[in-house]
């Protein structure tokens, strides 16, 4: 039996995975992470991208982000996602026009935050066309 | 005395009145399922946030560098309330209650000298406070909840506008109420202060255990209390609409209940009446016609 540690993947609406998974690699803020069982406490944000679950050292189950904190414990990995997607559902149009929308709305955005907004929202689109494309 | 015709009106109107309270009843326990499952679904992700920033407040601790969303902007002059109610009435003492408690605390502050902003969420709340405080409501918000329920981007929206006028300075603290849900016939008026951020226990209860291990943070402490600060405004936000919808409904069915077996006591009270108006009819007519025929 190999060591797994227990993925929570928790989205402001429902808890949507709670399984003991062999290794997950994490899109973090300065760089992917990957968490194996018994690893080091630790606080990461999390920037839109791909979680990719391993079973049997190959990636089992792809699941899309738009950014997020994860907390790493020994026993656990819990990660708090505003969306999360698995990759087999993301449509491709519907990230183009995602991305066209935000790059709209960057442009109209007159004060500081509706910018940060929009370039946070184009950024998401970005990784999720990346995603789709490899 | 009524007449016949008259109290058949009457009980034919009781008895629609009861189909349709006995209607929103139905239409309410169905709602409230829904309700209730999103509020208990949502909140995993609001308690393991709690625990997350309770650690990464006792972390921080009050440096000089710690966000003003944790710190407080030094001040305790401007409180704004953000009052969560339904859009509808017939259910109970359920906007009464909150509004009730939101006035409540906003005389009190003003009886200190403190200026009261308001944000209502949901149309009853605005109407009962306009009233009074009309000129302190900044914002208010109706239909919140849509055909699918709540939906976490008009929980953003309000975070958004919250925070934006934390950041222009508009206010120092900021609570909010709502009626946290217990069960359907139970829901406890709330109020929850949302900024500065204040540190739920259980980070205290770990730490009292020992069971806190040293964490490595990336980037650095401050720079994930930033991010995650904002974002837990938008998160017990939610949290109030989506337990202060599940209150409503519950509230509403439990009402509707009541008012259903009301009217069918009525019904009962009112057929009595009209049997025995209709037997004394018969038995006045009886007498006319036997004492009719004696005098013959």
């Amino acid at each position: 039996m190999t060591d797994t540690t227990v993925l929570e993947l928790v989205s402001p609406s429902a808890l949507l995975k709670s399984e003991p998974v062999e290794m997950v690699v994490v899109p973090g803020t300065d760089g992917n992470f990957g968490v194996l069982p018994k690893h080091s406490p630790m606080i990461s944000t999390i920037r839109p991208g791909v979680i990719d679950i391993y079973a049997g050292g190959k990636v089992s189950e792809r699941i899309f982000v738009a950014g997020g904190v994860a907390e790493v414990n020994p026993e656990r990995c819990t990660i708090l996602a505003e969306e999360a997607v698995p990759v087999a559902d993301l449509k491709a149009d519907e990230a183009q026009a995602r991305l066209e929308q935000a790059t709209a709305d960057l442009k109209a955005a007159s004060t500081a935050h509706d910018k940060a907004n929009a370039e946070r929202a184009l950024e998401i689109a970005r990784a999720q066309i990346a995603a789709l494309t490899n | 005395m009524a007449s016949l015709k008259d109290l058949r009106s009457r009980i034919a109107s009781v008895k629609s009145t009861r189909k349709i309270t006995s209607a929103m009843k139905m239409v309410a326990a169905s709602k409230l399922r829904r309700a209730q499952d999103a509020a208990e679904a949502a909140r995993p992700y609001a308690e393991r946030m709690g625990t997350m920033l309770g650690r990464l407040a006792t972390a921080v601790g009050s440096n000089e560098g710690a966000p003003k969303l944790l710190a407080g902007s030094g001040k305790d002059n401007v409180h704004l309330l953000v009052v969560f109610t339904a859009d509808r009435g017939l259910c109970g003492g359920f906007n009464a209650s909150i509004v009730k408690a939101a006035r409540l605390k906003a005389k009190a502050l003003q009886a200190e000298g403190k200026t009261v902003k308001l944000i209502c969420v949901g149309r009853k709340g605005a109407d009962a406070l306009k009233r009074e405080f009309g000129d302190s409501i900044v914002a208010r918000y109706t239909g919140i909840e849509g055909k699918k329920g709540i939906d976490f981007s008009s929980a953003s929206e309000v975070g958004d506008k919250v925070l934006a006028l934390y950041d222009e300075g508009e206010f120092d603290v900021c609570t909010i109420f709502y009626n946290k849900f217990v069960s359907a016939i139970s829901q406890v008026a709330t109020a929850q202060q949302l900024i500065p951020f204040v540190g739920e226990e259980a980070a205290e209860q770990e730490e009292a255990t020992g069971s806190s291990a040293v964490y490595d943070y990336e980037p650095s402490e401050e720079a994930i209390l930033a991010d995650l600060l904002p974002r837990n405004v938008g998160v017990q936000i939610f949290g109030a609409m989506l337990e202060s919808s599940a209150s409503e409904h519950g509230a509403r069915m439990s009402a509707m209940d009541n008012a259903t077996r009301n009217a069918g006591d009525m019904i009962d009270r009112l057929s009595i009446q009209y049997n025995r108006s209709r037997q004394a009819q018969i038995t006045n007519e009886l007498i006319e016609i036997i004492s009719g025929a004696e005098a013959l």
